[in-house]
Order: C-alpha cells, then sequence, then structure tokens
C-alpha cells in the first residue's frame, strides 16, 4: 500500500468550489503551510473552512480569505486576523464560533462516528440559543453534533507511506482529531519514511485515517508572539 | 493603594496549592506562573495540548512547535506531556484541571461572566473560556475592579455576551478578594490601604460585609 503523491497541487486533486474542508493547526502552530498554498493557487471558492482559527493577515488562512475563497468558518478564537474581523462585521463572511473544547469533540466524534453527544460548555449562553438541552447529574447539557468533512487537510512531524503519523509537541493540536473526520484526509508531512521505519508504539494517527500523503516543503513555521526570557 | 497586575497575579498565586493542575488564560492570569511558591509544585495545562508548561526560551531558543494557548513561545518542565486537543478537552470538561484563573468584562452576583464579546465592537471568539469555565471546579477571576471609565465591572447582571452562567467562585480585583457565594459577593479582603467604602462604592451590586476585613497579606 502507497499513498503518498507528489505535491501539494497533486494532494489537491479532486476538490471543488462549495466543499466543507478542516484545517489543522492552533494560530500558525503545525497549520498544513504547503496545502494551504496550494488552495490558495487553485483559485477555488465559495468553502466552507472548519479550523480553530483563520491565520494572520498574510499567512495561514489569512490568505484564503483575502481572496474571498471562503465563504463560511468553524473557529473558535479568530482574534489574530484584521482582514476576518473586518468581513465578519461587514457581513461578507458567514462564521459560526464554537466553544474550543466543543469544536475538537464535534470533530473527533465526528471522526469517530458519533452522531451528537451532550457538553455543559456554551449552557446559557448565545451558543446555546435554539440548541437541545438536558439535565445530567444537576446539571445543563446542551446537545452538539459531530462535524465531518469533505476533505481534512493535517499537518504532521512524521510520516510513513502507509499513512501512520506522528506529531511534534503542540503542533499536534487540531490535526489528530481532524485526521479522522476527512472523507479524503490529505497529511502533509516534514520527514516521510518507508512503512516499517516509524514506531508502531509511538504512531499518533494510524495510516486508515489517510488517504494521502506527501513530504511538505519549505516550510516557514512562522511564530506568532515570540517571548523570550528576560535575561 | 490599588494593586498593579503583578499585585493581583501574586495574591492569586495564594490560592495555589501543592499538586494543583491549573490552566491560566490570557493576560493577568498568566502572570500568576511568576509567583508561585517556591515550596509547593503546581503543573500548569494549556489548552492546545501540553501539561507541564515551563518558562519562555531564551532568545533565539524559540520553537515553533512549542506554544502556549496565547500562541506565545515556551518551554516544557520535566515530565511535561504533549497530546491533542480533544484529549485536552477531556482533561477539562472531565473536571481534572483543579483550577482554572480567567480574566473577564462584567462578573455577577450569582457567579455569572462575559469575556470574550462585544457586539458590534469586537468579536475574537470565545477560544477554550466556554468549555472551562463550564466545567472546572474552581474559577478565580482576576480583573480590575472597574472599567477604563471607571464603570463596575462586579455587577448584578451582564450586559455583555455570556461566557459561563454561575460558575465563578471568587474573584481577585485590583481592590478586593470577593467570594461568590450563595447569597451573593461577599468582601474577604481589602487591598492594601483601600477602604471597604471605596470597595463597595466600586461594586455595582450588593457586597456582605461582616466584622473587620482585612488586607491581603502580600
Amino acid at each position: 500500500m502507497n499513498k503518498v503523491v507528489k505535491n501539494a497541487k497533486e494532494a489537491i486533486k479532486g476538490m471543488r468550489d462549495g466543499q466543507t474542508f478542516m484545517l489543522g493547526g492552533f494560530g500558525l502552530c503545525g497549520i498544513p503551510e504547503n496545502t494551504i498554498n496550494a488552495l490558495v493557487e487553485s483559485g477555488l471558492t465559495n468553502l466552507t473552512c472548519i479550523s480553530n482559527n483563520a491565520g494572520v493577515d498574510d499567512f495561514g488562512l489569512g490568505l484564503l480569505l483575502k481572496k474571498h475563497q471562503i465563504r463560511k468558518m468553524i473557529s473558535s478564537y479568530v482574534g489574530e486576523n484584521k482582514e476576518f474581523e473586518r468581513q465578519l462585521l461587514s457581513g461578507e463572511l458567514e462564521v459560526d464560533l464554537v466553544p474550543q473544547g466543543t469544536l475538537a469533540e464535534r470533530i473527533r466524534a465526528g471522526g469517530a462516528g458519533i452522531p451528537a453527544f451532550y457538553v455543559p460548555a456554551g449552557y446559557g449562553t448565545e451558543v446555546g440559543e435554539g440548541k437541545e438541552s438536558r439535565e445530567f447529574n444537576g446539571k445543563m447539557h446542551l446537545l452538539e453534533y459531530g462535524l465531518t468533512a469533505d476533505f481534512a487537510v493535517v499537518k504532521a512531524w512524521k510520516g510513513d507511506t502507509m499513512g501512520n503519523l506522528i506529531y511534534r509537541e503542540t503542533a499536534n493540536n487540531f490535526n489528530q482529531a481532524m485526521a479522522m473526520a476527512g472523507k479524503i484526509t490529505i497529511a502533509e508531512v516534514e520527514i516521510l519514511v518507508p512503512a516499517g521505519e516509524l514506531n508502531p508504539n509511538e504512531i499518533h494517527t494510524p495510516g486508515i485515517f489517510v488517504q494521502r500523503i506527501f513530504l511538505g516543503t519549505n516550510y516557514e513555521k512562522r511564530i506568532e508572539f515570540e517571548t523570550v526570557r528576560e535575561s | 493603594m490599588s494593586l498593579d497586575k503583578n499585585g493581583i497575579a501574586k495574591r492569586i498565586a495564594q490560592e495555589l496549592k501543592d499538586g494543583y493542575y491549573v490552566n491560566l488564560g490570557i493576560g493577568i492570569p498568566t502572570l500568576v506562573a511568576n509567583f508561585v511558591p517556591e515550596n509547593i509544585e503546581v503543573i500548569l495545562q494549556s489548552e492546545n495540548g501540553l501539561l507541564g508548561i515551563g518558562p519562555f526560551p531564551e532568545k533565539g531558543k524559540a520553537d515553533p512547535d512549542l506554544i502556549n494557548a496565547g500562541k506565545q513561545t515556551v518551554t516544557t518542565i520535566p515530565g511535561s506531556a504533549f497530546f491533542d486537543s480533544s484529549l485536552s478537552f477531556a482533561m477539562i470538561r472531565g473536571g481534572h484541571i483543579d483550577l482554572t484563573v480567567l480574566g473577564a468584562f462584567e462578573v455577577t452576583d450569582k457567579g455569572d461572566i462575559s469575556s470574550w464579546k462585544i457586539p458590534g465592537k469586537m468579536v475574537k471568539g470565545m477560544g477554550g473560556a466556554m468549555d472551562l469555565v463550564a466545567a472546572a471546579k474552581n474559577i478565580i477571576v482576576a480583573t480590575t475592579h472597574t472599567d477604563r471609565h471607571g464603570k463596575p465591572k462586579l455587577k448584578t447582571k451582564c450586559d455583555l455576551p455570556l461566557t459561563g452562567i454561575r460558575c465563578v467562585k471568587k474573584i481577585v480585583s485590583d481592590l478586593a478578594v470577593i467570594d461568590v457565594t450563595d447569597k451573593g459577593f461577599k468582601l474577604m479582603e481589602r487591598a492594601p490601604g483601600v477602604s471597604v467604602e471605596e470597595i463597595l462604592e466600586k461594586t455595582g451590586a450588593p457586597v456582605i460585609v461582616e466584622g473587620d476585613i482585612p488586607e491581603m497579606n502580600l
């Protein structure tokens, strides 16, 4: 079995206008840079993007926003992107803000075949408006639904030709859950090895969840807020 | 005199207990990490997938794959662990975090909190705040007592969109330590040199005052 494709351009083959994508990353940490750049070049439009954040104005998903390729975002925090806030307040962009833990669990559940579940987050707030609620153990909970996507795009540290993935440090974040929730999951990796070279004890995402994998190039890995110790 | 940000953080650090797993929000709460008493061990959780946050890296050693929930570069302590977002919120939602400290726009005497949205002006999103306040066993709000226009932030009702209801247990402000009880706000401590009268005047809800109110011991 070999799931390797040449590059991001080949990996996004078959994507169409109006589809739903999941994109891993937290802020700019662990984002699939190569695939995002290929999406910008593709000119695909009317996309729904499920991603915890929306990048910054000139990097990450901000690049897709700037070209108005995204119709709707499902995110938990979008504070580092002025263009996003502008499009949101002007009504150009539809945005569904979801509590971060609920978002992560909706993605995990979607990938795990769980259609819906109850969580306490957001009960009594505008997040709970119009949602079914129910009391468990004396506490109110909201019914939330699992999420899936036409394509999930994740970034891992190491991968093998069968699609097994290992993430690095906090660059895992949403990638691991999203890898499970794509009808087609694309993984871009910094190190690509033949099957058998990764230690099976260390695999985060088993290859069954991944359909296409490629070796990414030219990672910028931009740091959003570089903070250092006072000497 | 009212406390500065570091003073608020220092007072909150006195609430930490040995062995606590703690989630610190962005802003003043992050500063609490600088005042952890030396004789206790506290493990800091970052909801983007890290247990055991260490100090900021030395100059030139920042790792783009290693950040906290405020997207700042950090390091790890010995015994730290990485994990994905869904597992991170299993820790939070499952009640495994002993203490959450976060900032707020408004807090009510029922323990309701608003902290994430100013309609028409600022929409950044709630991030993990709604998950944290809905599940944490113990929630302390770190805030100034009044906003920049001098209006009380401690009130009977939140005017801004809510982050959570009936969840805040304690407020540490630049003026006071106030508990949120079944009967409403209860004044516990005053900032050094701040009078009970000043605190009551700057609080937008009734405050229970019983006996002499001690000054904070900083």
